[in-house]
């Protein structure tokens, strides 16, 4: 099975949960399942070859441009870290169809499983670095979904909330440090990169993308000082902790470690910062761990302490540390996960985890108790089993390195016996109590086979390691270390007597005595004052918001004038900036006369613009200035050849009037002054500067010869587009796809002003519309006569032009754009001279069917070019001849034109018709027909009253 | 002599339209100014015409249609406007 299929399986696998949880829970559950077996299937294939030493590699070309390529690859690293995946997957995903009580929404769990689940493969399996950032941050988002499961318990939202900070930051970091790693190779395979150990560590960046590689694998894998997040994690189900905590996302950052082990490590700088760190995690985690009572806090400061000790062991830097530590992955997964899944057990069945709560188990529940003993000796690291091994190969690494590692990791592994041990006395062992929250007994098979299945791994590698694992460990070993040359190892059971097994001997009985006095350590424990990390941290949290709130609130108050000065403000200063840095020359083009037309058209938009200015308080003033002003810049459209944009530029301009007329007459008609003298004259400054720059930078452009894209347009429009309108073309064809996204933006906003209005009328603005008082005496005439027979009219005439001017669009000026609005305003004459009421009648069709007929004509128009292998919205055109017509040319843009054109149409009709039913809410009555005074009837029309 | 007689009518909608603006920028109330405005429409196009005449130019013969029959609208809006008040009844 290919590579990329492996990682994309449980993506694409993702959505049948939702869809099979119709069919029942257990089919559900078996559906996931299959989709992880069939992934495992397809992995294990590979599994011979990869451990004949075999590299397996996939590629796809993705974005080459960007270095991002779908490259996979597969050696024993991957093979081992894809297997745990897979493999405990399969077995969580067993478990949480009995754990997840019936109230829970099944389907959802399993749909975040699997996404982490093809993160997470994603990650161990990707080549190319820039895509494993992609899956970095899916496991990080998907995660945040899975810890946050049940959404109705504040610690599980807060829990969530906290990985997905602390992850999501160091991931930020982590993308740094990559692109700088790949900046020193110039290549973004990790194939190419694990090659290049010189150059990485003789480059001057090493340090910075060192630490920053190590603040993602740090965060991801709950190092010290981040490692506060993971009991955090806790308040998700059983099988999410079992699963994010044992095998999957904590191993992530180890994974990154152990896979860029070979160029990172081996410097003073790596030893200091991942042996530090991963020393003190391990210290520390285990001596909390000791004093949690929550079963699963316990496990989880263990975990720290466990990926601590892993960290430690990759940063002595030697290879048979590596080697080691690779051991250990596959210990501390079996185990880990296994007691998970008992403390599941315990919770699901005795109703708490709360250890005081707890005791005398060992009768009640036998088998869950030989299951949860087997795994906590082996993380104890008690012999026959394989905690006993790799712990032992541990101590010996850390007593190589000195007497202080071999202290510490000591002192170490004491609390970390300590802790284990309690996981079995003070829940299974003790007498029986008659004060449990629910009677406890062992669960059903399916709940407890699949830690069974694991602690049966962890006895046999225990017995037998080398015929169980030591082909993997081998293989995975030298993926890690980069050379097929392994350093001496032994797995197995007994070394002699040396300095590891004293240490050992002395972690065990020391291990023993903290626990039998444990009573009194934590009585010291819980006097002394420690820093409680979630209180930093949401302080921290609270901190950031605050700022973020305070720059936010300088920029944007909410206040137009605001967001508008600052905005021209800085585009004067940058502007400035930019013109200083540059020459100052003027251009060489030859300047054209001065003529009399374009001289009366600058005098009229200047004079336009001052009265704009001076009559801007009373807006209906103002608005008509906005009238003049537009049809000024019409005519200089159509003087500067550009018809296509005068026709667009009137059509809107009387639009927007209608439009914000209508809003106008629920709005003050005075704007009040609000701002100082002050404040004007900077404002008026500010503007000033901005108008000389604008005029500055033109006279600059238009004084030189410069290349632009429009002699390409012109050019091509016929022999590329089949049309000699460029401006069309462009629109329809070179530029389609961007108009294909501008009308469906138009839709929405028209859905947009639907939504607000609807929403606003059924709120408490419908009532004081009720009230709602025209403020000054109205005319009499509602619907004239004369304007209404005029509006009638006109109104084929208006049609029919819009049909022609849609049609020669392509060549000609004109288009769907166009047309649309043409076709709009006749139809907006028909609203204003006989009113919604009667108007509204007799339109057939729903605006919004409209607004989506044309985007998804326009969409299948791109579509269409598919079935020619074309690219999206490719454009064809032919010549046609139907008699008795003269020959004529069909395009397939036309079809496309048609999408924008009823897009247009609906849109704004939507918009209008919806600003004018607000009327429709007041007190005003209302008139059903045509006109006040109609010919045709007798007795003079009735009046109806609204609503 | 065509071509002259172009040129002086031009500039005259041009000074015509100067005049509109005038009205627009000092006359009582609003329905001056929109009777200006409306009237400035007119001389628009009859000065496209003429301009397109002048460059012998179907084009501009097209956009000044198109002027004559939408353009008109806002001046009905606005009247409406201050007549009844709502546009759309």
């Amino acid at each position: 099975m290919s590579l990329a299929l492996i990682a994309a399986l449980p993506f694409l696998g993702a959505l049948l949960p939702g869809i099979m949880i119709r069919a029942g829970r257990n089919t559900c559950a078996l559906a996931t399942g299959s989709v992880t077996a069939l992934a495992l299937i397809g992995l294990l294939l590979h599994a011979p070859a990869v451990l004949q030493g075999e590299v397996i590699q996939t590629q796809i070309t993705w974005m080459p441009l960007l270095g991002l390529n779908a490259n996979f690859f597969l050696d024993g690293l991957g093979l081992l870290f894809a297997g745990l995946i897979l493999g405990i997957g399969l077995l969580i995903i067993t478990y949480a169809r009995f754990y997840l009580a019936k109230s829970d929404p099944m389907g959802q769990f399993y749909t975040y499983l699997l996404l982490f689940q093809g993160a997470m493969v994603g990650i161990v399996l990707s080549d190319n670095i820039l895509l494993l950032l992609i899956f970095w941050e899916l496991t990080s988002l998907s995660s945040f979904l899975l810890i946050g499961y049940w959404r109705h318990l504040p610690e599980g939202r807060q829990g969530a909330r906290m990985a997905l900070a602390v992850t999501g930051m160091g991931g930020l970091a982590l993308i740094g440090g990559m692109l700088i790693l790949g900046h020193i190779v110039g290549s973004y395979e990790l194939t190419v990169i694990l090659e290049n150990r010189e150059l990485i560590q003789q480059s001057d960046l090493y340090a910075p993308a060192l630490l920053l590689i190590l603040l993602g694998a740090f965060t991801k894998s709950a190092q010290f000082p981040f490692h506060f997040w993971l009991p955090h994690a806790m308040a998700a189900p059983t099988p999410v902790s079992a699963y994010l905590h044992s095998a999957t996302m904590v191993k992530a950052g180890l994974f990154l470690m152990a896979r860029l082990w070979p160029v990172l490590s081996g410097t003073d700088l790596w030893f200091w910062l991942v042996a530090g760190a991963g020393l003190i995690t391990m210290v520390m985690g285990a001596v909390i761990a000791l004093f949690k009572d929550d079963l699963k806090g316990l496990l989880a400061f263990s975990t720290v302490s466990h990926l601590g000790l892993i960290t430690m062991l990759l940063g002595i830097g030697t290879d048979v540390a590596a080697v080691v530590a690779v051991f250990h992955i596959i210990n501390h997964a079996t185990f880990k996960a296994a007691l998970f899944m008992t403390a599941g057990i315990i919770d699901h069945e005795a109703h708490t985890r709360d250890i005081k709560r707890l005791g005398g188990l060992r009768t009640l529940m036998p088998v869950t108790f030989v299951l949860a003993t087997v795994a906590s000796l082996s993380m104890a690291g008690i012999p026959p089993l394989n905690g006993f091994l790799s712990k032992e190969m541990m101590l010996e690494q850390a007593a190589d390195v000195g007497f202080f590692f071999g202290l510490m990791v000591t002192i170490g592994a004491m609390f970390s016996v300590a802790y284990s041990l309690r996981y079995i006395v003070h829940v299974f062992l003790g007498p029986k109590r008659d004060d449990y929250p629910a009677k406890p007994h062992d669960p059903g098979f399916g709940m407890w086979v699949s830690p069974a299945l694991l602690v049966v791994l962890v006895v046999l590698i225990g017995l037998f390691p080398n015929t169980i694992v030591g082909p993997l460990v081998a293989t995975t070993g030298g993926a890690v270390i980069g050379s097929t040359d392994l350093p001496y190892y032994s797995l197995a059971l007994w070394h002699g007597f040396n300095i590891a097994l004293l240490m050992s001997v002395a972690a065990v009985a020391l291990g023993y005595l903290v626990l039998r006095f444990h009573p009194l350590f934590e009585e010291l424990w819980n006097d002394a004052r420690r820093p409680e990390a979630k209180e930093i941290f949401d302080a921290l949290i609270d901190l950031c918001a605050r700022g973020a709130d305070r720059v936010t609130n300088l920029l944007h108050d909410g206040a137009m004038t605001r967001y508008l000065a600052i905005f021209t403000a800085s585009a004067v200063l940058f502007g400035f900036a930019a013109f200083m840095g540059g020459t100052h020359g003027s251009g060489t083009r030859e300047t054209l006369p001065m003529s009399v037309v374009p001289i009366i058209g600058w005098l009229l938009i200047i004079t336009a613009t001052i009265v704009t200015l001076m009559v801007h308080r009373n807006r209906l003033l103002s608005l008509v200035m906005v009238a003049v002003i537009g049809l000024i810049i019409s005519i200089g459209f159509a003087y500067l050849s550009a018809p296509d944009l005068a026709l667009t530029q009137l059509s809107v301009e009387v639009v927007t009037v209608i439009l914000l007329l209508l809003a106008l007459h629920y709005l003050p008609k005075e704007t009040p002054v609000e701002s100082t003298p002050g404040r004007r004259i900077r404002d008026g400054a500010i503007a000033g500067f901005a108008g000389l720059g604008v005029t500055g930078l033109l006279y600059a452009i238009m004084t030189r010869d410069h290349d632009t894209i429009s002699w390409f347009h012109l050019e091509q429009s016929y022999p590329g587009g089949g049309g000699t309108n460029v401006v069309n073309v462009i629109l329809v064809d070179f530029r389609g796809f961007d108009t294909f996204g501008e009308i469906i933006v138009l839709g929405v906003a028209a859905l947009g002003i639907y939504a607000i209005i609807d929403a606003a009328l059924r709120g408490p603005a419908s009532r004081r519309l009720a009230n709602f008082k025209p403020d000054f005496r109205r005319a009499g005439d509602r619907h004239p006569m004369m304007m209404v027979v005029a509006t009638r009219v006109i109104l084929p005439v208006a049609l029919t032009v819009g049909v022609f001017i849609f049609l020669r669009g392509h060549n000609e000026p004109g288009g769907g754009f166009i047309a649309g609005l043409v076709v709009s305003i006749a139809l907006l004459m028909q609203y204003m001279a006989s009113g919604f009421t009667w108007a509204q009648k007799r339109q057939r069709f729903d605006y919004h069917a409209i607004i989506a007929a044309g985007i998804i004509i326009a969409a299948l128009t791109g579509v269409g070019s598919w079935f020619y292998d074309a690219p999206f919205l490719s454009s064809a055109f032919d010549y046609y001849t139907i008699p008795p017509l003269s020959e004529f040319e069909l395009a397939s843009a036309i079809a496309f034109d048609v999408g924008v054109f009823l897009t247009v149409v609906g849109s704004v009709m939507l918009a209008l018709a919806e600003l004018s039913r607000i009327g429709r809410h007041t007190s005003v009555s209302v008139n059903k027909d045509a006109m006040d005074i109609d010919p045709r009837a007798d007795t003079p029309a009735a009046k109806v009253e609204g609503h | 002599m065509m071509t002259i007689a172009l040129y002086i009518a031009i500039l005259s909608f041009g000074v015509a339209l100067l005049m509109n603006i005038w009205v627009v920028a000092r006359a009582e109330g609003v329905g001056d100014r929109v009777l200006a405005l409306d009237t400035m429409v007119i001389n628009a196009i009859a000065m496209m015409i003429l301009y397109g005449i002048l460059h012998a130019t179907p084009v501009y013969f097209e956009v000044s249609m198109l002027f004559a029959m939408v353009g008109f609208i806002s001046t009905v809006a606005y009247c409406r406007f201050m007549l009844r008040g709502n546009i759309i009844e």
